[in-house]
């Protein structure tokens, strides 16, 4: 969309840890993030008056407990890509004059569950009726479900969707914040115990407590904050479905690939301009997944492409410099923690920095292969 | 067994007919009288058309294994099953659903993709659970 206004991340940061906080409730991890993230856009938090969160704890608690007057809100809740859908959104109503300063909010007590939302699947809804009572136990049971009509279709092998943890356990390496840093091997992800045939242990993401936060205005005040501007080029959503067995195809994400393909339209790109990538990895066979769905390999390739090494420390595209979900951490809904890497990366900061991350794209997934966003972010405008 | 401690299906009154026919032995489905599209979750309007004139119809209950998973962290009320299987099957008439395979280990070598499947049911509280066995005759139509 050529002579729309641009938009840009002003602000951006995470709280100051991330793990086991069994002192911070689900809303003082928004809150923390809130603030940190203002900061680093040198303003204040009476400077924002828009407000975008998931559903719990919701826009109206978190503008309220930081004293934020809105005059627009968004309270899109659809998993863990939410965060990257406010930043769409956020984007359509700074160009439309409703907001000028946004700020995007994700805190969770995923491991430490203070202050965090029960988990229920209601009987009556159709999951409850058509998931659940065949032994369903969270994602572990579920977004798994895929892998093996993949692996038979495309002849992954077990060791291919064992590598996509070894190859980001190299960069968690380089990520002094990182939950596991140790080197790992295809032997070790193969012996440690099964989750869910065919997933171990080590192929499944971490569980943890942390948050993330986003300040996003108009590309023409890009001069006046502390940070390099990181401009949002693109961006994209969709969803497919609320339950996985009713996936239309298991071995390729729809939701995936329409969210990208706007994306990268809006920003008038290609696979070949994308010097860093990020790729929400719930589990192991997500990146596989997304990297298809993207169109930086062909259909059943992705797994060989990892395994040759081409997404790991001085491969040709970097993939989930921090370490992902795998490794550095994920709180239940990771998209944020996507964001902030490739933030990061643009403006030269990460701890594992590449020298080609002038474009970076983030591909976040919310509830299983149930919805999708995309962001293409840049260093400098169209 | 009725499956004590598992979560029991509470129907609706779009999903009624469908617990009905478990409960009579008989898989049932949706399909759309306008496009003749069979569909899967119980639902009133069509999703191929987004007609409402739809109508019930039995299904065979033939069906081909999809995919699975085999689940070492059993879910409350499945402690005694673990490992089992959570399996999306294909239905011989073009819809998948989640279900259990019974009458065959739960095991990776016993589990064959596409393998033949025949839909049996299980008592569940109030409800009668749509699960699959092997096809007897091991599968041919």
């Amino acid at each position: 969309m050529s002579g729309a206004p641009g938009v840009i991340i002003a602000g951006a940061a995470e709280t100051d840890q991330v793990g086991r906080l069994p002192g911070h409730s689900t809303l003082a991890l928004h809150m923390e993030a809130a603030v940190n993230a203002v900061r680093d856009a040198g303003l204040s938090l009476r400077d924002v008056d828009g407000i975008a969160t998931v559903s719990v704890p919701g826009p109206v608690q978190v503008a309220h407990a930081l004293g934020i007057v809105p005059r627009w809100i968004d309270g899109t809740g659809v998993g863990g890509t939410s965060f990257l859908l406010h930043v769409r959104h956020a984007a359509a109503a700074i160009r439309a004059g409703y907001a000028r300063t946004v700020l995007v909010t994700h805190g969770e007590s995923g491991r430490s569950r203070v202050g965090a939302a029960p988990f229920r699947v209601a009987p009556s809804s159709p999951g409850g009726q058509f998931e659940a009572p065949y032994g369903t136990f969270g994602p572990t049971t579920t977004f798994t479900i895929t892998a093996l009509r993949y692996m038979k279709d495309f002849g992954l092998t077990h060791e291919q969707l064992a590598y996509v943890a070894v190859a980001q356990r190299r960069w968690a390496a380089k990520n002094p914040r990182a939950a596991y840093r140790d080197p790992i091997t295809v032997e070790d992800v193969l012996a440690s115990r099964l989750i869910a045939f065919p997933f171990h242990l080590l192929e499944c993401c971490l569980v943890t407590d942390g948050g993330g936060a986003l300040v996003i205005t108009s590309a023409d005040r890009a001069g006046e904050f502390p940070k390099p501007a990181v401009h949002v080029l693109g961006t994209g959503e969709s969803s497919e479905t609320p339950m996985i067995s009713q996936m239309q195809d298991f071995t390729a994400s729809q939701a995936f690939r329409l969210a990208g393909q706007d994306a990268f339209a809006e920003a008038g790109i290609g696979p070949a301009d994308v010097g860093h990538l990020m790729i929400y990895d719930a589990f192991a066979h997500v990146p596989i997944y997304g990297l298809e769905a993207l169109g930086f390999v062909g259909r059943g390739e992705a797994g060989a492409f990892i395994a040759e090494g081409h997404t790991e420390p001085g491969g040709r595209l970097p993939l989930n410099t921090n370490g992902g979900g795998l490794s550095y951490t994920h709180t239940g809904m990771y998209g944020m923690f996507a964001i902030t890497e490739a933030i990061r990366q643009v403006r030269g900061e990460a701890a594992a920095q590449v020298g080609s991350a002038d474009i970076s794209v983030v591909l976040g997934n919310g509830g299983t292969f149930s919805t999708a966003g995309v962001l293409v972010l840049g260093r400098h405008p169209r | 067994m009725t499956g004590a401690g598992k979560p029991v299906p509470e129907p609706t009154p779009e999903t009624q007919p469908f617990w009905d026919g478990c409960a009579a032995g008989e898989l049932r489905l949706q399909r759309c009288t306008d496009c003749a599209t069979p569909y899967f979750y119980p639902r009133p309007v069509c999703p191929a058309c987004g007609s409402v004139n739809v109508e019930w119809f039995p299904a065979s209950g033939r069906a081909t294994l999809y995919s699975y998973v085999i689940n070492h962290r059993p879910a409350p009320g499945f402690e005694d099953d673990a490992p089992y299987a959570i399996a999306v099957v294909q239905l011989a008439e073009g819809p998948r659903m989640m279900t259990s395979l019974v009458g065959v280990p739960n095991t990776p070598e016993d589990l064959v993709l596409d393998m033949s499947l025949q839909v049996t049911f299980e008592q569940r509280g109030d409800v009668y659970l749509p699960v699959f066995a092997p096809a007897p005759d091991g599968g041919g139509s």
